[in-house]
């Protein structure tokens, strides 16, 4: 740039800014009622959380919260020796570790059978199975503690008409996060059947024609075609199912109110207890625990099944 | 037709049973009454009819008033998202501004946060702002949810720019094309987002569980989860009808509308 402008650059230049600045402001009026709730709302909160973890704060403190002590990082030091905690972060672990993989299965089996040839109700196949997702968990957790209920339950009804005396499945501590996982999988699998039927659709017949062709089995194809391009549908699934499962509360609140003796007892059910005896910077410090847990598990999951181009 | 094909078909009905089946014991046997219910062997079709269930959630429970305070909620939260998620949506897609990409890595990173982690500070907030146990401390959290924004986003950026420019070559002012252009080209988006969020408020849990405090604000449900740990918890007719008042909107909006949510889950699931 020269040290001298000559007049006609300088108006350009001026022009310019003034184009910019009307830019920014129109951009920046329709962004801006969004953006402030989501400051107020959402931004603030995750902040203040982390700030709430770090103190003493409780109930009584509501109306003044500035005016709490700072602790450090006490409360997650009493969360790693607390073994209610640790506890419902086995539990959740256990939920995750099973459940993810049980929901994916059973809506790649769905999403196979419907994508299989020209299968008549398909439609209705698909809004049956995604039906679940759409209602109330409360509403669901209703129904199955009464289906999975001992004596009167369907269940256990059903599996005496071929002779197997079913466990009260909620009421033992065996069973009892069992029941919860395949409920939840039961709940879930439509939706991810919906995204991997779109995926598999959207896998070009001509690809299956060549391979047949050059004479690759059905296995063959499985793993060189279908697999490579369905990574990405599976990587969304996995990575939705996985934050979603990680914070589990409604199933066990509803059904079995974490017991019992605390084998269903969930890091979210756990926090909403701590937040319930007005433990608030307790609380705030295990919810940064779960925050963290979610990153990571979805960090995994990107390097587990992620484009291995890179 | 093949026996292999039958075989799949068999498979189907099967996995159809397992998932449909419940709903329709739900339904059958909330028009029982509860010495039926408790029955050994279940009964499917019920022996007796009876309203009972019904009228006692009616009556001795205040269930419409509960109704009405979902629906109030949902729609709030509802019209609140289609605003501001479609102004911002606009803004991130077509408008160039600073500050824009940074604003967009926040509304997605915002998908990532647990829900346990923001709201003990927004009851505070709530709280503090004299809003506990009130329709306002109810909706104002979720009038303007991340997802929405990463939907109407997607939708506009497919929506090609010639269409805006030729509006600003007309000399009409960036609202009016906003409202006039590209407002009824996101109808399609419009719809999908405004049933998912219905929805999602109108089966949303955890915050008016705490933020309801009296039986007058209970959205269903608390009503019926609160009620079912509660000193009501053996009453499964109750219950399950209750369990009918809070599915039964929800299956009939989503069978008339399922297009949408279906388009919806594959526009926000791939790419």
């Amino acid at each position: 740039m020269t040290a001298v402008l000559d007049r006609p650059a300088a108006a350009t230049r001026g022009r310019a800014t003034r184009a910019r600045r009307r830019r920014a402001w129109i951009g920046w009026s329709f962004a801006a009622p969004f953006t402030l709730l989501f400051l107020v709302f959402a931004l603030l909160p995750v902040l203040a959380s982390l700030v709430m973890s770090l103190t003493d704060m409780r109930a009584t403190d509501l109306r003044t919260p500035l005016a709490v002590n700072v602790v450090g990082f006490g409360n997650f030091t009493r969360l790693f020796s607390d073994e209610l905690f640790l506890r419902s972060a086995l539990n959740t672990i256990v939920f995750v570790a099973v459940g993810v993989p049980l929901t994916m299965v059973a809506a790649l089996a769905a999403a196979n059978a419907l994508n299989s040839g020209l299968i008549r109700f398909r439609a209705v196949f698909r809004v049956g199975f995604y039906l679940p997702v759409v209602t109330s968990i409360v509403a669901i957790a209703v129904v199955w503690r009464f289906l999975l209920d001992p004596e009167a339950g369907l269940v256990n009804n059903l599996l005496g008409l071929i002779g197997v005396e079913g466990p009260a499945w909620l009421q033992n501590p065996g069973t009892s996060l069992g029941s919860i996982i395949v409920m939840a999988a039961w709940r879930n699998f439509g939706s991810l059947m919906v995204i991997f039927l779109a995926a598999l659709q959207g896998i070009p017949a001509h690809l299956y024609e060549a391979a047949t062709l050059d004479g690759a089995g059905r296995w063959q194809q499985l793993r060189r075609i279908t697999m490579p391009l369905m990574r990405p549908a599976l990587l969304f699934g996995a990575v939705i199912t996985g934050i979603g499962y990680l914070q589990l509360f409604e199933e066990p609140l509803v059904m079995t109110q974490g017991g019992p003796l605390s084998s269903t007892l969930s890091v979210s059910y756990h926090i909403y207890n701590q937040f319930g005896f007005g433990n608030y910077g307790y609380a705030a410090a295990a919810s940064y625990v779960l925050f963290v847990a979610i990153v990571a598990l979805s960090v995994l999951q990107f390097r587990l099944l992620g484009s291995r181009d890179d | 037709m093949t026996r292999a094909k039958l075989l799949l078909y068999a498979v189907l009905a099967l996995g159809l049973l397992v998932v449909v089946g419940p709903f329709v014991w739900m339904l059958l046997s909330s028009f029982k009454p509860e010495a039926e219910i408790r029955a050994v062997p279940p009964t499917w079709w019920p022996h007796t009819w009876t309203l009972g269930n019904y009228r006692d959630l009616f009556s001795r429970l205040d269930f419409p008033q509960y109704f009405a305070n979902s629906a109030i909620v949902a729609v709030l939260v509802t019209a609140g998202n289609l605003l501001f998620c479609s102004l911002l949506g606009y803004a991130l897609a077509k408008l160039d501004f600073p500050g824009r990409k940074a604003l967009f890595l926040a509304v997605l990173g915002m998908l990532m946060v647990p829900g346990m982690v923001t709201f003990v500070p927004q009851f505070v907030l709530i709280s503090n702002m004299g809003l506990a146990n009130s329709y306002a401390g109810l909706v104002l959290p979720f009038l303007a949810g991340p997802f929405g924004v990463f939907l109407m986003r997607q939708f506009l950026l497919s929506i090609p720019d010639d269409l805006i420019e030729a509006a600003r070559v007309d000399g009409a002012g960036e609202w009016r094309i906003f409202w006039r252009v590209v407002l009824p080209l996101c109808k399609p988006a419009l719809a999908t987002l405004g049933i998912l969020t219905f929805l999602a408020s109108w089966n949303n849990f955890l915050w008016p569980l705490v933020v309801a405090t009296t039986d007058d604000k209970y959205t269903l449900p608390v009503a019926l989860a609160l009620y079912s740990i509660g000193q009501n918890r053996a009453y499964y007719g109750l219950l399950l009808a209750g369990a009918v008042v809070v599915v039964v909107p929800v299956l009939i909006v989503f069978l008339a509308l399922q297009r949408h949510f279906m388009r919806g889950i594959a526009t926000t699931g791939l790419k």
